[in-house]
């Protein structure tokens, strides 16, 4: 049965219309609405890489029903800046040079922009179990964890 | 699904199919920021010799250069390098140079990129492809300038005399540079130089970080169609029946693909396809050949023997081991999986007899051939294009998932989309194999070694370096035998040992897919060496440091890493370890040292670690790396990348192994294969040894080699247990504490 959502994406309206209203957010965004900062790393919740902020809390797009944003605000890796106009926090990867492969970098930024939102100055300790549930394979934590300082002016 | 309201604000942000040209899709796939503009041309042909600069660089009508590179960026930033390398040896500016990497209709046959080679060996193919170029644009600019050569220099991509100058794209722009490669071109003296050894920021980093870069899995065909690999219930088991009436029902569902036991549901969507996947009754045989995990060791053991390769021989070791203190110890190193974090996905179409993948494979030309292998096909007819997919540490699923694309593709007549499941990737990538390996010394009264021999027990290796793929074993078409990579290499020793014997017994079989993963047969091999000279060491009661100093006589790179190290990590001569305090917490330090494959890069490693006596739980909290890999090319890039050697094979040691019940792998998932997160990895301290004048030694692997044994040996410093079974599991850790 045929649906169509509504919601608000980057600040911008966005419909999509779906045969399943259960299919999960990241398959709405990565391939009806042709974005690529959510990314699928596993479907189960547990890698990170899909994270998107839904009413500013991080949530991972993958097991998140798409009709369950409906009139809610999602906000993606796109929604923050550009490489032309980059965010203060993708400011701060560029600058620490925290990527390796990238693939789990719109996790990490995600989450981390929840964080700073309800707690602008984290400590390195805060920080590190926020993101303790985001998986890095390529082992680019302590850059991460440095642009996240850096972003939030809590850099040492 | 096209709705207008979407479209609208979709504008600038992103397109809904991506519409290419081939010459533009090889720019953008390289990361290139503007959006494919859409065209049809395909790209003029060139050619891909390895002895032709053409093959290699192009300079456009504009000046701009384009580099041919058979060596791929797998995350490690080798784009960056690689720019950095032409831009230098060409002189031009930076930003005028891009970088095309393995495709596979332009770009020469440079080898996998593979064995910490890339820089060493594909790099400086090209740093001498951009000499040639540039001494022969140089004699042409002298002669059109009408001064003499001695009287020009190049900069900025000019020929530049004291009065006059010209530019390349003048001289040769557009047109072909019809030179043969050089190999004696003269090479900029390292002095000069204003872009290699600099830490030029990541080409990439930008786009990756806004959502603007385009992974494989990002990658859409106008009129794709999406698959679903479904895999055997057990690994080698046979598929008996399909049933698909379920599947048939889901929204947007098109095909079941079956080729012997290989299956496969196709859908227009991505989600259909899930559905549909899932939905898919398939009945497969039982089969339960797997030997049982709690026995790996014994099955190794047990396994015939077909082949003994002695790698290192000096002296009569077997006599000398007659003599002195006897010492001796076994190892053993578990099957570790890649663990990408995107899994493999791949893109094929077969259109007109020629099949076009777009792949992350890190061997498109090789995967080329074995495509025409599974498919009975002409080389020829097979283009693959790389595509930068998730972070890859080895030969992983992506060749596989090419594989499965062209199977399907072929099949259905349509473009087709294959993306893995976390649990295709976790199941089916192939693994690095179990190791075993055996060590035996003999101590002379002052404590140095006499007699040292090593045995490792290993799959075989034929001569050809490849790992089958998947979809051509289980359609029962023609596939290679597998060979894991050069496992064997690093088992010699650096140490100046009168009497050694050092050997590789090859085994007739090895329970999955054997495969190279990051450091494969090195790091285990490493682990094996330098926890042993390090056992050596404490029968000795010597410092550890000055123990392998002692042994490495005259190697003054070595002696002069080991001193970085030393000054690096503030370490104190610790003949009898740590002061061990009998509290919970046992804190403890070690060294590892490598001579990668006793030919390039040294690295060095303390690791500090604590250990709790009360639960086993190990916490590595600092390592210190002193590293020489000859020429930098990118100090922050390779501290980067020393950085993620450690993080990552700190995880690999502390925790990793894969699961498997007798028909298959059970650790499937992050859950069950679970990997170290921000909480529990180390702080790394890294002290690079730059050396200008020096050839480039690889950098991707090398490090990783000393992580397993600098652990080992700080917990053996910290609670007199020695852990010699990788993963050093808590359970393994309380056992051998309890027994210290």
């Amino acid at each position: 049965m045929a649906k169509t959502i509504a919601f608000q994406l980057n600040g911008r309206s966005a419909r999509v219309r779906v045969e399943d209203p259960q299919m999960p957010l990241l398959y709405a965004l990565r391939d009806d609405l042709g974005l690529r900062g959510p990314r699928f790393g596993c479907g189960l919740g547990q890698c990170g890489a899909c994270t998107v902020n839904i009413d500013g809390e991080a949530v991972r797009s993958c097991v998140t029903p798409v009709s369950t944003v409906a009139h809610k605000r999602v906000l993606t890796l796109e929604g923050l800046g550009t490489p032309e106009k980059p965010h203060p926090l993708q400011q701060a990867f560029i600058e620490e040079q925290a990527v390796q492969c990238g693939y789990c970098i719109n996790g990490m930024i995600m989450q981390a922009k929840a964080m700073l939102d309800r707690n602008p100055h984290p400590t390195e300790e805060q920080i590190k179990q926020e993101l303790a549930q985001n998986l890095c394979r390529c082992g680019t934590h302590l850059r991460i964890v440095r642009a996240i300082r850096r972003a939030a002016g809590t850099a040492t | 699904m096209k709705n207008f309201s979407r479209r609208r604000f979709l504008e600038g942000s992103g397109s809904l199919v991506v519409t290419f040209s081939l010459g533009s899709l090889a720019t953008r796939a390289a990361g290139a920021a503007a959006p494919a503009k859409a065209a049809s041309t395909s790209p003029a042909p060139k050619t891909v010799a390895l002895d032709e600069v053409d093959g290699f660089i192009a300079i456009g009508a504009d000046g701009r250069v384009t580099v041919y590179s058979g060596k791929v960026d797998l995350g490690t930033g080798l784009r960056t390098a690689m720019t950095q390398i032409a831009a230098e040896e060409l002189s031009v500016p930076l930003p005028t140079v891009e970088v095309i990497q393995g495709d596979t209709l332009l770009t020469p046959d440079q080898g996998v990129t593979f064995g910490s080679l890339s820089i060493q060996n594909g790099g400086m193919q090209i740093r001498q492809a951009a000499a040639t170029a540039r001494e022969a644009l140089l004699a042409q600019g002298a002669e059109k300038l009408g001064v003499p050569r001695t009287e020009v220099s190049a900069k900025d991509g000019r020929v530049v005399a004291k009065q006059s100058s010209i530019g390349y794209a003048d001289l040769v722009g557009g047109k072909k540079l019809a030179l043969k490669l050089d190999p004696k071109a003269p090479l900029k003296d390292p002095a000069t130089y204003t872009i290699v050894g600099r830490s030029v920021p990541r080409l990439d980093i930008p786009e990756k970080v806004t959502g603007r870069f385009l992974y494989m899995q990002d990658f859409k065909l106008p009129g794709m169609l999406h698959a679903r690999v479904v895999r055997p219930a057990a690994i080698k088991a046979s598929l008996v029946s399909v049933d698909d009436a379920a599947a048939k029902k889901v929204a947007g569902y098109v095909a079941t693909v079956r080729k012997g036991d290989f299956l496969a549901v196709v859908a227009r969507t991505e989600w259909g396809a899930i559905q549909a996947a899932g939905a898919l009754k398939a009945s497969w045989s039982d089969w339960q050949g797997l030997p049982e995990q709690s026995k790996l060791w014994e099955y190794v053991r047990s396994t015939k023997i077909i082949r003994d390769d002695v790698l290192q021989k000096a002296g009569d070791s077997a006599e000398a081991l007659k003599t002195g203190k006897a010492v001796s110890a076994t190892y053993d190193f578990a099957i570790h999986t890649h663990g990408s974090i995107g899994p493999s996905c791949a893109v094929a179409q077969v259109k007109g007899g020629k099949v076009t993948c777009w792949t992350a494979s890190q061997q498109t030309h090789l995967l080329v051939k074995q495509l025409a292998l599974m498919l009975s096909m002409p080389e020829q007819d097979i283009r693959c294009i790389y595509v930068e997919g998730s972070g890859c540490y080895g030969r992983n699923g992506h060749e596989d998932a090419a594989a499965d694309a062209v199977m399907i593709a072929k099949e259905i007549g349509k473009p087709v989309r294959v993306q893995w499941s976390r649990a295709d990737e976790h199941g089916w990538d192939p693994k690095g194999p179990p190791t075993l390996l055996d060590f035996r010394a003999a101590l002379d009264p002052s404590g140095m070694p006499v007699a040292w021999e090593s045995e490792i027990f290993i799959p075989d290796r034929p001569a050809k370096i490849a790992v089958p793929l998947v979809a051509a074993q289980l359609a029962g078409l023609p596939a290679d035998a597998a060979h894991p990579g050069n496992i064997h290499q690093s088992l010699a020793i650096p140490y100046a040992v009168p009497n050694i014997k050092a050997t590789a017994h090859t085994l007739a079989e090895t329970p999955f897919r054997p495969s190279w993963i990051r450091t494969p047969g090195r790091m285990q091999n490493t682990f094996g060496n330098e926890s042993f000279i390090d056992e050596c060491a404490a029968a000795a009661g010597a410092d550890p440091i000055e123990y392998r100093r002692k042994l490495l006589m005259s190697d003054r790179r070595g002696l002069e890493l080991l001193d970085r190290l030393v000054e690096l990590s503030a370490w104190k001569p610790r003949p009898r370890g740590a002061a061990r305090s009998g509290g919970d917490v046992a804190a403890g330090r070690g060294v590892s040292y490598v001579h990668y494959e006793l030919v390039r890069t040294y690295v060095g490693a303390v690791a500090d670690v604590e250990v709790d006596r009360k639960t086993g739980a190990v916490r590595v909290k600092r390592f210190f790396v002193a590293h020489d890999c000859g020429q930098i090319i990118n100090p922050d890039g390779l501290q980067n990348q020393i950085e993620g050697n450690v993080e990552q094979t700190v995880s690999r040691t502390l925790i990793e192994q894969l699961t498997f019940d007798r028909s298959k792998v059970t650790s499937v998932d992050w859950a069950t294969y679970p990997i170290l997160t921000f909480p529990d990895l180390p702080e790394v301290k890294i002290a690079l040894i730059d050396r200008p004048a020096e050839k480039p030694w690889g950098a991707g692997e090398p490090t990783a080699a000393v992580v397993p044994s600098a652990i080992a040996n700080a917990i053996f410093d910290a609670t007199g247990a020695r852990l010699r079974s990788v993963p050093f599991t808590s359970e393994k850790v309380l056992a051998a504490v309890k027994a210290a």
